[in-house]
């Protein structure tokens, strides 16, 4: 899939090593493009179990049902998919379960299909809302330092993190080859 | 027809360390009644979230039988979730739908299963390794005989009577819930 050598350490790598730093044993996501690498990243890791969810919201019950196991599971989604999570957003807050929400975004400035603005310009006040640390990424360097401080948030302090990775750090979205 | 609190309470005699997720409503009445236990994850919201609660521990502790106790709205609502566990095909995870074709707690309004939808259908599509249904109390033996040690993923579909049965509440405090379930976890 990647036809070129990357040289640097790309900043999904930099989240997979935290994901590896602080024990994640269960990844839920919906898969988007931007995640693509770390979502590969994490189904080559025989310490994860990757679950593809139908629909985000099941990533939610998924958080909480390793939690009671024992386990720490991190969630990746589209901006779109927040709003598939609402009501069930509820059950972190009632039984106080840690989670950790990465969001790619969409709908932002240099977004060329309109139809993905509506939720993505509401996304970050949504997750505000529903009691989320809402933290957002535009620069590659600055991943390690936010990224690291939310997975220890979410884990060690049982508190609801989202990191918007914005679209300035994602890139467009590539229609053509 | 089953008698709903007659079905599970047969169903968890002797339940040993079976972990339990009961869905919201009625089916956490029915566990509730069938006696509290700190092993019992009871849910008051969370609608069509029951069995990925199931899934996300069933993954996380391999070594134990993690049961969804939950009622046909839930598991409507929820309908993905048997894809997403089909897929992962965790041995260790049993699910029992207690449908009685109806939403009990807004007034009885039909379900789509009242309709005919086929669960244990919809749960062979998914690649459950067995999914049936029961009507019968003389069929409790051999389902509790799957709950403890059938390969999973396995989905019970028990045919129970649309009927009003008095409430018998658990702990509401998901703080003290989710502590007590774990705190007795990691003490076994």
């Amino acid at each position: 899939m990647h036809t070129s050598l990357n040289i640097e350490v790309s900043w999904p790598d930099t989240i997979y090593a935290h994901f590896r730093r602080v024990g994640v044993r269960q990844v839920g996501y919906v898969p988007d493009a931007g995640h693509s690498r770390l979502i590969t990243l994490c189904r080559d890791d025989p310490d994860i179990a990757d679950v593809v969810l139908t629909t985000e919201e099941e990533g939610i019950g998924l958080v909480a049902g390793a939690a009671l196991g024992g386990q720490r599971a991190a969630l990746l989604m589209q901006s779109s998919g927040v709003g598939n999570c609402v009501n069930m957003f509820s059950l972190l807050r009632n039984c106080g379960f840690g989670c950790l929400v990465l969001v790619t975004m969409r709908g932002e400035l240099g977004e060329f299909n309109q139809w993905q603005v509506p939720m993505g310009s509401i996304t970050a006040d949504i997750l505000r809302l529903c009691g989320f640390l809402t933290c957002r990424v535009d620069d590659p360097n600055d991943v390690h330092e936010i990224v690291g401080a939310g997975c220890d948030m979410a884990f060690d302090g049982d508190l609801q993190v989202a990191i918007l990775l914005s679209q300035r750090l994602i890139g467009p979205k590539q229609w053509t080859k | 027809m089953l008698d709903r609190r007659d079905f599970v309470r047969q169903l968890l005699i002797d339940r040993g360390d079976l972990l339990i997720v009961p869905g919201l409503g009625a089916a956490t009445y029915d566990v509730v009644a069938a006696g509290d236990h700190p092993l019992n994850f009871y849910l008051w919201g969370a609608m069509g979230g029951t069995v990925m609660i199931g899934l996300g521990l069933a993954l996380a502790r391999p070594d134990r039988r993690v049961a969804v106790i939950t009622g046909d709205g839930d598991m409507l609502m929820g309908l993905g979730g048997l894809a997403t566990i089909g897929v992962k095909q965790p041995d260790n995870l049993v699910i029992v739908v207690l449908d009685n074709g109806h939403y009990g707690e807004t007034g009885m309004q039909p379900s789509a299963t009242e309709a005919g939808i086929d669960l244990v259908g919809m749960a062979l599509a998914c690649r459950f390794k067995e999914a049936r249904s029961v009507s019968r109390i003389e069929e409790i033996p051999g389902v509790r005989a799957l709950l403890h040690a059938g390969e999973g993923p396995i989905l019970l579909h028990a045919k129970i009577k649309p009927e009003d049965v008095p409430r018998v509440l658990p702990l509401r405090d998901g703080h003290a819930i989710r502590r007590r379930f774990m705190d007795a976890l990691n003490s076994v």
